[in-house]
């Protein structure tokens, strides 16, 4: 592609306006009655929406053949982890305001929240192995397998939204249904074995 | 039935709305200066002075009687009393009550009041108004979810309703029906909840004083998000035992099963009693968001007010009947 450079940098500055717009709501006062939610819910949204796109990538060279969407790759990946860190952040310092005791108890008690934290937690070697020195020193069949975890993060971070809605599961569901074409177009791959051509 | 005042009453210190709107006002553009000056480190004050007043062109309700059951804590700003509301009527979504509810023709209104008593009638909302003089009560409200709000309503003790319609022996509960009219309540278009959404108290809850009928807040009529043009307010219980829009009062010998408790009876029971021991089954009860502040704070046993309503529920397992 010949703008590929352009185009990375263009959805690099795209995907920082989510936060963009969350700062500017907070300082113009539009986060509404309980902004820590707003903030909360936003920063969790766009998390499963970076997931989504990242799965998303794999299946977009497939269908269309062009090579360069795994090159973008590593840079949506890392926003997963970006927003992810971020709403993990707020709600460790906005809604529990640090405290551990509370936060121990949410995470051993409450099922949506384990799933949460969990996936959070298996985020992090897949950010820390995303650099190229890390990649070469696991070797690629290593990493690679490292890397299949994303499929069982994104699982789990769509549990997390579905178990903490209360009673109208409309979101969840689409993000559900999203998640299973973009593993089930793999599987389907997989099983002709032409994926890891 | 002795009834014990709450010892945090302090009329005197009950706002005025328009002083209390117009500190929020200088709350709002001082902490929006420091956000600049400050802008990384000042983030809650960021976050907590972004309600500004709303000029309000509701109807007035004069001559209020104050009430000692009222609380003195902190009113929360009328802008979020009427934006964020669980009304699913109208929507899921906290904020769409407030956008949708404008469809909700409050005027003409009647509601009927049926069942186990001796003088069953159906009350013209206008004639309900005048049934007992009408009194502000500053009441908290814990919403299920976890977060809450002090609230001035307007209305008077459903016990004068329920004096006047004489109920019979068999009477035990008390059900009441919200409108079901999908073309008012676009959110019943929608099968997320079994509509009409029905409430029930136990009658002795019925006609505790703190239950009353709610036909305004803020001094005014009430704002249709808020559940036009009266609803039930029992500030011990969670907020959704509070049916708004109310068309029907029907008293019965057995409990009515809610709207809620149809929807998942494992995570909403009868009773819904404010009690940060009994966590839902998927979150705390311990504490809560208490809008407008940034700190959570400790859930109170009946939500502040055990010392009026503990004795309703003396011998009984709270986890059991939750």
């Amino acid at each position: 592609m010949k703008y590929f450079t352009q185009f990375k940098a263009a959805l690099f500055l795209a995907s920082l306006i989510p936060l963009a717009r969350l700062l500017w709501y907070g300082y113009s006062g539009q986060l509404g009655a309980n902004p820590i939610e707003f903030i909360t819910r936003s920063l969790g949204t766009w998390t499963l929406v970076f997931l989504l796109i990242t799965l998303s990538l794999t299946p977009l060279r497939h269908l269309s053949g062009w090579s360069w969407w795994i090159r973008l790759r590593r840079m949506t990946g890392l926003y997963v982890f970006f927003y992810a860190s971020l709403h993990f952040l707020t709600y460790i310092w906005l809604d529990q305001f640090f405290d551990l005791h509370a936060i121990y108890k949410d995470v051993i008690k409450r099922p949506y929240i384990t799933v949460g934290f969990t996936a959070f937690i298996l985020l992090l070697p897949l950010a820390i192995t995303s650099t190229n020195k890390i990649m070469k020193r696991l070797g690629g069949k290593r990493w690679q397998l490292l890397h299949r975890l994303v499929y069982i993060i994104a699982i789990f971070a769509v549990i997390h939204y579905w178990w903490l809605v209360k009673k109208d599961i409309t979101q969840p569901v689409i993000y559900a249904a999203i998640l299973a074409i973009l593993l089930g177009y793999r599987i389907s791959i997989s099983l002709k074995g032409s994926l890891t051509k | 039935m002795l009834i014990k005042k709450p010892d945090d009453i302090k009329s005197s210190e009950i706002t005025d709305k328009q002083i209390y709107l117009s500190r929020r006002d200088f709350m709002s553009t001082t902490s929006r200066s420091l956000g600049v000056l400050a802008a990384g480190m000042a983030v809650p004050s960021l976050l907590l002075g972004s309600h500004e007043a709303e000029a309000s062109t509701a109807a007035k309700f004069s001559g209020l009687r104050k009430s000692p059951l009222s609380t003195s804590d902190t009113l929360t700003p009328y802008k979020d009393v009427t934006s964020y509301n669980n009304f699913y009527e109208f929507g899921t979504d906290k904020y769409s009550p407030a956008q949708l509810a404008s469809t909700l023709n409050p005027r003409p209104w009647t509601i009927k009041v049926e069942g186990e008593i001796k003088h069953a009638k159906t009350y013209d909302i206008d004639a309900l108004i005048k049934l007992a003089p009408l009194e502000e009560r500053i009441y908290r409200l814990r919403c299920v979810e976890g977060w809450s709000m002090v609230i001035p309503w307007v209305g008077f003790s459903l016990n004068e309703l329920i004096k006047q319609v004489e109920p019979n022996g068999n009477a035990k509960f008390i059900e009441f029906t919200t409108l079901h009219d999908p073309k008012q309540m676009p959110g019943q278009r929608s099968g997320v909840l079994d509509w009409p959404y029905v409430e029930s108290l136990r009658l002795d809850e019925a006609m505790h004083p703190l239950s009353i009928l709610a036909v305004g807040l803020y001094g005014e009529v009430m704002p249709n998000q808020n559940g036009a043009p009266v609803r039930l307010v029992t500030p011990w219980k969670y907020g959704f035992k509070n049916a708004k829009s109310i068309v029907k009062i029907r008293f019965t010998s057995s409990p009515t099963a809610s709207s809620w408790m149809k929807a998942n009876s494992r995570e909403y029971g009868f009773f819904a009693n404010v009690n940060p021991e009994v966590d839902h089954p998927r979150w705390s009860q311990a504490r809560e968001r208490r809008i407008g502040e940034f700190l959570k704070r400790e859930t109170l046993m009946f939500n502040g007010y055990a010392d009026q309503v503990a004795q309703l529920y003396s011998g009984m397992d709270l986890k059991k009947f939750y």
